[in-house]
């Protein structure tokens, strides 16, 4: 038995033995540790087949019928509704990358909250988007972040982003058929440049110049194809990614609140905005106003 | 959703893949490439969701290239690798599928010949002289059957492949505008023609 200060937990302690997952010496004290049916459960954090399943003959297809978080009104039957729809959306320009998300969480047709932050700070040179179940978006991500700093002290460079992505699609790669649902974006500046990679819950792992997703992705795409360009300068690029999450969030009952936006350059992210999407409104609305008088005038 | 062609030709093989990837309406990327290299002389166009696309795929070239490694540089032949393949795909079936249908074509230096191979995701295996993967069978099999003879040329063969890409674009509900054709023959795997650069990101 280890003692060590926390009772006879053995690995479940926080602490110490944190390095210690998935080393060898780790697996043999959780064998000497399984003994007796009064000892607490081990717990592996999170290993795929480690963690409790629904009692039932396909734990897969009990999760899809009633755990659906899918965007839309697939849930509108269950108790557990799930917080969920969104819109987010990143780009590369020539001057880095610029990230934009809106700020809504809703449960059904509850809003359950307008100031959700969706952009997640993996580490100074990395930022990844959250869309689909909030709690795995931030879980999965944070251990992401784990994954890179042991990267970091193993290697002694910093992780690229595609080695970072990679990691993230494995993972969800081995948790397919559980029931996750996370759509996100993985991007950063590395010494490759910059990156943008799409990364979601079906293991699927795209490159690419730009993406957007969630409920109200099909109406950022809208302007952000129409306007895109490479040699945009970062204040355009800005505005750009302001005015798409503004026309999502307009259309989009599941989208609004407040619209965080971040832009990544070679040095690492950095907070541009949090502008709420109400006031873009009537911004944008004086803005065409008077565009209008003065062609009137004209 | 996904359309994969391969067409064998004397002295090589053309295989052709649509460039998009997509999810209920939306198109999440244009300019996808889906033919695979394995070897040297040997390439598979996937069809399938992306992450089998990816992990299936580099699964198989990574073990071929282990073989070579160990092997003192003895490369695997198509034949060869086509069972490898399909082995891994049946030893998959019952536990975890790869929902994958590819078309692998490659060319033996040894026999100085081509060979080209359909699987599909239940791991069945067949020598074929052309295929088609996805819907895209249903509209073009049939020019394949009419338009495909013993001693083509490559240009003939890609002209082939054309017509289907031809076919779909007028009857397929499904717009695929952007395919990537790839041609194996003795100088290794190139790529003839992309609708969208590969390497555009």
């Amino acid at each position: 038995m280890i003692g060590n200060g926390y009772g006879n937990y053995g690995q479940a302690a926080i602490g110490c033995d944190l390095l210690d997952i998935g080393s060898r010496r780790a697996e043999e004290r959780r064998c000497q540790d399984s003994a007796g049916s009064h000892a607490p459960p081990t717990l592996s954090f999170g290993e795929p087949g480690a963690f409790d399943l629904p009692n039932v003959p396909d734990p897969a297809q009990f999760c899809s019928n009633n755990f659906a978080s899918a965007s839309g009104n697939k849930d509108a039957d269950q108790l557990v509704k799930f917080a969920k729809g969104t819109t987010t959306l990143a780009f590369k320009f020539n001057e880095g990358i610029i990230v934009s998300v809106d700020s809504r969480s809703t449960m059904g047709a509850y809003i359950a909250s307008q100031t959700v932050k969706k952009i997640i700070e993996i580490n100074p040179f990395l930022l990844g988007t959250m869309a689909g179940g909030a709690a795995d978006c931030s879980f999965w991500e944070r251990n992401l972040g784990m994954q890179c700093r042991m990267y970091e002290l193993r290697n002694r460079k910093r992780i690229t982003v595609a080695a970072a992505s990679k990691l993230l699609a494995n993972t969800m790669n081995s948790y397919r058929g559980y029931g996750l649902s996370m759509g996100t974006m993985v991007t950063g500046w590395d010494e490759t440049g910059p990156q943008l990679y799409y990364v979601d819950d079906d293991g699927t792992r795209l490159k690419g110049t730009y993406f957007s997703v969630g409920s109200g992705s099909t109406y950022a795409y809208g302007v952000l194809d129409t306007y895109y360009r490479p040699d945009l300068t970062v204040d355009e690029a800005i505005d750009l990614g302001k005015r798409a999450i503004y026309h999502a969030t307009h259309r989009d009952a599941y989208s609004g609140g407040i619209n965080n936006l971040y832009h990544v350059t070679k040095d690492g992210w950095r907070v541009v905005h949090a502008i709420d999407v109400n006031d873009m409104h009537y911004e944008f609305q004086e803005e065409k106003k008077n565009a209008a008088a003065s062609s009137m005038k004209a | 959703m996904d359309t994969v062609f391969g067409v064998k030709y004397d002295g090589g093989v053309v295989i052709a893949a649509d460039q998009g990837n997509a999810r209920s309406i939306l198109m999440y990327q244009r300019n996808l490439d889906k033919v695979v290299p394995l070897s040297s002389h040997s390439a598979v166009g996937v069809s399938g969701p992306n992450a089998d696309l990816v992990n299936f795929s580099e699964y198989i070239q990574k073990n071929i290239a282990l073989y070579e490694l160990s092997n003192d540089g003895m490369k695997l032949s198509t034949h060869a690798q086509a069972n490898f393949m399909r082995g891994e795909l049946a030893a998959a079936l019952r536990r975890g599928p790869y929902q994958v249908n590819v078309l692998l074509g490659g060319y033996d230096e040894s026999t100085e010949s081509s060979s080209l191979y359909f699987l599909d995701y239940l791991a069945s295996l067949q020598k074929v002289n052309y295929g088609c993967q996805g819907y895209a069978s249903s509209f073009c099999l049939s020019i394949m059957d009419r338009d495909w003879k013993e001693g083509l040329t490559e240009d003939e063969a890609v002209a082939i492949v054309e017509h289907c890409m031809q076919e779909l674009h007028t009857r397929f509900l499904i717009a695929q505008p952007n395919f990537i054709i790839k041609v194996i023959d003795k100088d290794g795997v190139k790529t003839s023609k992309f609708g969208a650069d590969p390497a555009d990101t």
